[in-house]
């Protein structure tokens, strides 16, 4: 009995969860006018009205470029940097790692006004590079926690085996120790990649002006009027975020099974 | 050099660029806004650098910015309980379920992926005057008009409920997957009943998830702008929504410092003393 209540009330949240999702990625093929309730028909109208919007496309190109540059400095600084903390016994490493995580604490706002105000005084203004940097330090934690996870995970035996059969270090590290991390870092890199590409909290402090990113051209438009070819847009962005880390989890998973076979 | 001094010195040339960028790009912009905070922005626009108590006097004395600053703690506890009351049953039915765990749990991650914006504003097609609650109240006749149902403290409490609800899931079923189950079983054998199990073993070994979940939601819900803008009306703006009024549309840079350091100081106490009582270990679970 109350089993079947906890079911229930289970069900509900997941409804919750995803019933505005579904009305978002359903109003998108909507053929009517206005893109609003009732559906009238099934059209792909909205995501041809989308493909031809330039600035939409612009915003696109903003993201992905700026998600893929966040994503191979952050995971760079945070591979290292978990090597480091897993790999070594360095000494007050729990206050390392705390200053490492304490982009992730301090509330995203007032990291994005610190930044923006200290590059500015250093007469920085507003650019891409202000974006980058901004992403790069909010997501570098993620990639730690993540990588680390992994990282745990991984005998140091194999590197020592290769270095006392004559392998030099760095040899090592690159023939035994990458190839066992490949999963690892792929999956920080793929991480920093979504929360740089959904961020839009420090991005609206850091984007120059005339400068959109896919979060921030969604936010404009909301600010006219909710229009399906958002909803459009939305279904976009839903099969990119979810499509992108499913893809993700299951290469890792493809890599690591064909690393034990 | 000796191998063990190169052992001693390797991991902080691995260290060294998060370090540096966690320095350059937090700790010295933080201490530069303190000192920011301190000056002033004169009619002209150009900065007064002294020691003004002026933007810390407008911070803390002016009882608008006060009535916001209550408001938006009110609402992150508000939408802290209703996260905890909401995915505490949730988590514990993943957990314990004889199901697929790894699938249950992975449905619950896809709304966490998709994107922030679009999360929000997918309530608007519900409740906006011609969304979906609107058009099925309609033609079930039970209202003749659409009526306006966004826009208030309610439709951004359960945007940031929306939000967050993941977050506390993750943190309970983490801890509630760590309780060994046997110990329930041991107290029903005992002689109490499956709720007095729950009451007295469960419920208290998993609270730490619980507190982990809590304060996530309740720092990330207090921190937020995007949510007031997106589905508030005007007199629904939360504290950041001040510090990007003063900071993005003002230009008033050092009164912008003074508003980050009030919430950091009052979001970054919360996290000091959970960090005293409990410790970050939980947390990082839940992130992790």
């Amino acid at each position: 009995m109350g089993w079947l209540l906890i079911r229930g009330w289970a069900l509900l949240v997941y409804i919750f969860m995803f019933l505005p999702v579904a009305v978002v990625v359903m109003l998108s093929f909507n053929a009517s006018q206005f893109g609003s309730f009732p559906m009238t028909g099934f059209s792909f109208h909205w995501f041809v009205e989308l493909a031809n919007n330039d600035a939409i496309l612009r915003a696109f190109e903003t993201s992905i470029l700026l998600g893929s540059l966040t994503a191979l400095v952050s995971t760079m600084l945070g591979v290292l940097a978990s090597l480091a903390l897993i790999r070594y016994r360095v000494p007050g490493s729990n206050l390392i790692s705390t200053i490492l995580i304490a982009p992730i604490l301090v509330p995203e706002v007032v990291l994005a006004v610190a930044l923006l105000l200290f590059l500015n005084a250093l007469s920085l203004n507003k650019s891409f590079l202000l974006l980058l940097m901004g992403h790069v330090i909010f997501t570098m934690p993620f990639v730690i926690l993540v990588v680390q996870a992994r990282l745990v995970g991984i005998r140091r035996d194999y590197e020592e085996a290769a270095i006392s059969l004559g392998a030099h270090p760095i040899q090592a590290f690159f023939q035994i120790t990458l190839p066992l991390l490949a999963p690892a870092v792929f999956a920080g890199m793929l991480f920093a990649f979504t929360i740089s590409f959904d961020d839009i909290t420090g991005t609206l402090f850091w984007k120059p002006g005339g400068v959109e990113t896919v979060p921030t051209q969604i936010f404009a438009m909301l600010r006219n009027s909710i229009s399906p070819e958002i909803n459009a847009l939305g279904t976009v962005m839903i099969f990119l975020t979810v499509g992108l880390p499913l893809l993700g989890m299951a290469v890792a998973r493809r890599m690591a099974l064909q690393r034990g076979s | 050099m000796g191998i063990e001094a190169r052992e001693r010195r390797q991991p902080w040339i691995l260290l060294a660029p998060a370090l540096t960028s966690v320095t350059l790009l937090l700790f010295v912009p933080l201490a530069f806004i303190v000192v920011y905070s301190f000056w002033l922005r004169t009619a002209t626009g150009a900065d007064q650098v002294g020691f003004y108590l002026d933007n810390w006097q407008e911070a803390l004395g002016d009882p608008f910015y006060r009535d916001i600053l209550f408001s938006t703690l009110r609402i992150a506890a508000i939408t802290t309980v209703v996260c905890a009351v909401m995915g505490y049953p949730a988590a514990y039915f993943i957990a314990r379920s004889r199901g697929n765990k790894a699938i249950l749990l992975l449905m619950l991650m896809l709304p966490f992926w998709i994107s922030y914006i679009i999360r929000t504003m997918s309530w608007i097609n519900i409740l906006g005057v011609s969304g979906a609650l609107n058009w099925l109240l309609q033609t079930l006749g039970i209202i003749n008009e659409p009526i306006q149902m966004l826009y208030n403290e309610t439709t951004v409490i359960l945007g940031l409920v929306h939000f967050l609800l993941p977050f506390m899931i993750l943190n309970v079923y983490v801890a509630l997957e760590g309780i060994d189950i046997s110990l329930e079983d041991a107290a029903c054998s005992l002689g109490s009943t499956r709720w007095q199990s729950f009451l007295e073993v469960t419920l208290p070994l998993s609270l730490p998830g619980l507190a982990a979940g809590g304060l996530l939601c309740f720092v990330l819900s207090a921190g937020t702008y995007i949510t007031p803008l997106v589905l508030g009306g005007p007199r629904d703006a939360m504290f950041a929504n001040l510090v990007f009024e003063a900071v993005i549309t003002q230009l008033n840079w050092p009164l912008g410092s003074a508003l980050s350091l009030m919430l950091l100081a009052i979001l970054g106490g919360l996290v000091l003393i959970y960090n005293h009582f409990l410790g970050m270990g939980q947390l990082m679970k839940g992130l992790g």
